[in-house]
């Protein structure tokens, strides 16, 4: 028999679907999640997430792409073949900025989105979500809230009557 | 009269509340369109069978790209003696070419990054494909560049673009704005790919998930490689949301570094009319301008083929009309204000070069110049011009010739009459270079096409974002 992995409830709009988020955060679950076909504004709120981690990738990646422009060309210039360009020192940052901010900006997007697949564990292309069938909506016009089997609170009867109560609609187990 | 008078005297002189003018916002999406519309019309243009027209602009495009190709090979199997330039004008075609795809890339970074930091919700329904053609017009680009050294190999060899020491052990000269150029350029390139893929996730889960829906399995596995698994869950939004927008944060100095750093090209160097400190920011408002121009010849066209009224709106043209505008006129105040410069410098070199310039040999170049970009957008300031998408689409066509003849003025007049007459000349470009030129057009549109048949032409996500419907609190402020 295969295992569950959790109960899904569909919305039909984006205040029934924030109003419900609401309720299950305030519920104590911690093992769930809401799919939506685009970014819903003060959903994360509504969830009671904590803010993206991202951009502490973004600074890491960033400040590595600076000292990378700088010190290459300082190795390349002042160090590895020292050679005198129009009279002028061997290195200065003057000249190595413009190579080192477009570095900046280089390592700086790799690392974010390196980031946020991180984060987000992608690429990840078998998900039992995605081999549920009505799902080709949430892509679509309609909202879904899952909590998982693996939550402490989960109660195959109890989580069923929460999101009853909280409006959703299409009620259903999706197997692991 | 009287009792009219002894009317406004009863009333109080201050009011007790004041009511602000309600003004609507101009609507995004026009007839109330719901969020399955949307999907069913950009998904629409992907799933459905390839139209007649499309095919024959296809071949039409790849016969026009043909030019470039036959160009190319000419070139580099004979040598790059088939190119016009010779002293005084070594820096010719190639640089001008290159400089004016470069600047076209410039809006759809514009586009997607800096009008989403400043929150112009408009853009949502047009930045796919202007990202879309500034990958193109970045890779137009690179091909001016690669194949003015003639024989190109050597500029994938240690020792020229890239930063590998050649056969004596010496680096590139890191003084050079050519070696910042390649950084920028490269830099640009690579980040326009990335923040474009970025967008394009959810849209490409769409895909999937409406390929595997009606069983398509082949193409279900293509979109759904791409779209990474993406299944639309609001913990991974949370992420996607904050790298997009740093990517946002970060392509918007991007794109303005990338054309200053072009015009250091000319800025760095002694030559009169380039030495110019206006050059910076003078050369990113041309290029915006000349994106913007690019954008509006791209998606009028679109727009009529595909029935995206609903979705590019008047509101949409409006403010794509305004911006040409604007930047139109910040180029148009350069122009004169760099004539003031040169008079104001006392610098006899830089006072001839302009006059030069308006009233020399090349003076053709120059008034095609001042027509295209600093009269023409001024017919943006009436309404019913606006509101004449036909004519809109006319005038952005000017405008790219313009912003084509705007390089060739700058870069030709200075390089033909330099310091020392003795070394006067004068440039024509021989029928190699017009050929490579005239089918760099042909390669760009190849590679749009095949994007607007292939790829969700408009960022689904977002345009659903933007519509009421999408608002949880159901337009009450929280």
């Amino acid at each position: 028999m295969k295992k569950n992995y959790g109960i899904v409830a569909a919305f039909d709009t984006t205040p029934a679907l924030y109003q419900a988020c609401l309720q299950v955060r305030d519920a104590g679950y911690t093992q769930w999640d809401s799919l939506t076909p685009f970014p819903v504004h003060g959903l994360d709120a509504a969830m009671g997430m904590r803010r993206s981690q991202v951009p502490r990738f973004s600074l890491t990646g960033g400040l590595i792409g600076f000292c990378t422009g700088m010190s290459f060309i300082w190795w390349a210039n002042a160090y590895e073949y020292p050679l005198i360009v129009g009279g002028k020192p061997y290195f200065s940052p003057m000249f190595a900025f413009p190579i080192s901010y477009e570095l900046t900006i280089l390592f700086t997007a790799f690392a974010t989105i390196a980031g946020m697949f991180l984060l987000n564990r992608l690429p990840m292309h078998y998900h039992p979500l995605l081999k549920a069938p009505q799902f080709v909506r949430a892509s679509d016009d309609r909202f879904y809230i899952v909590i998982e089997a693996s939550d402490p609170k989960f109660n195959p009867a109890q989580t069923r009557a929460l999101l009853e109560q909280a409006g959703g609609k299409d009620i259903a187990e999706i197997e692991e | 009269m009287s009792a009219h008078s002894t009317d406004q005297a009863a009333q109080p002189a201050i009011l007790a509340e004041v009511k602000p003018a309600i003004i609507p916002r101009a609507v995004l999406v026009e007839q109330n369109r719901d969020f399955h519309w949307i999907t069913e019309k950009v998904c629409g243009i992907v799933e459905g069978t390839t139209p007649t027209w499309w095919w024959w602009c296809f071949g039409l495009a790849a016969v026009v790209a043909s030019f470039t190709v036959s160009g190319l090979v000419y070139l580099v199997s004979t040598g790059v003696g088939v190119w016009g330039h010779a002293n005084p004008v070594n820096w010719a075609w190639d640089i001008v070419n290159f400089v004016f795809w470069i600047g076209i890339g410039h809006a759809g970074t514009l586009i997607s990054a800096i009008l989403c930091l400043l929150r112009q919700k408009w853009r949502t329904s047009i930045n796919r494909a202007a990202e879309a053609m500034t990958i193109f017009a970045v890779v137009c680009a690179a091909i001016f560049p690669v194949f003015h050294v003639g024989r190109i190999w050597f500029a994938v060899m240690p020792g020229w673009l890239f930063p590998f020491p050649n056969s004596n052990g010496i680096w590139q000269n890191f003084r050079s704005p050519l070696e910042w150029d390649v950084f920028a350029v490269s830099t640009y390139g690579t980040v326009s790919v990335l923040f474009w893929y970025v967008g394009l996730i959810p849209d490409l889960g769409t895909m999937r998930d409406r390929f595997t829906a009606t069983g398509n399995m082949l193409k279900a596995r293509i979109y759904g490689f791409f779209a990474m698994g993406w299944r639309g869950s609001n913990r991974h939004w949370s992420n996607y949301e904050m790298a997009y927008l740093i990517l946002a944060g970060i392509a918007t100095p991007l794109v303005l570094s990338v054309h200053t750093i072009v015009s250091f090209d000319f800025a760095v160097s002694l030559i009169p009319g380039w030495h110019t400190t206006i050059f910076p920011p003078y050369f990113v408002a041309g290029a915006i301008f000349s994106g913007f121009g690019m954008v509006m010849t791209l998606m009028l066209p679109l727009r009529a083929v595909y029935r995206l009224e609903d979705l590019i709106t008047q509101y949409h043209i409006d403010c794509m009309c305004k911006i040409t505008l604007a930047t139109g006129t910040m180029v148009g105040y350069a122009y004169s204000m760099e004539f003031f410069i040169a008079w104001y410098s006392s610098n006899p070199y830089e006072g001839f070069a302009f006059i030069n310039r308006a009233f020399g040999h090349y003076a053709w170049a120059y008034w095609i110049m001042i027509g295209c970009n600093v009269i023409t957008p001024q017919f943006f300031w009436f309404k019913s011009v606006r509101e004449n998408t036909t004519l809109v689409w006319i005038l952005s066509i000017f405008v790219n010739v313009g912003m084509w003849f705007e390089r060739f003025v700058i870069i030709v007049t200075s390089l033909a009459r330099d310091f020392l007459p003795s070394s006067w000349g004068y440039y024509s470009p021989s029928i190699v270079e017009i050929f490579t030129f005239f089918g760099t057009f042909g390669v760009f549109s190849c590679l749009f096409l095949l994007f607007i048949r292939f790829v969700p032409i408009m960022p689904m996500s977002e345009v659903k974002a933007v519509i009421p419907a999408a608002d949880p609190h159901a337009g009450h402020h929280h």
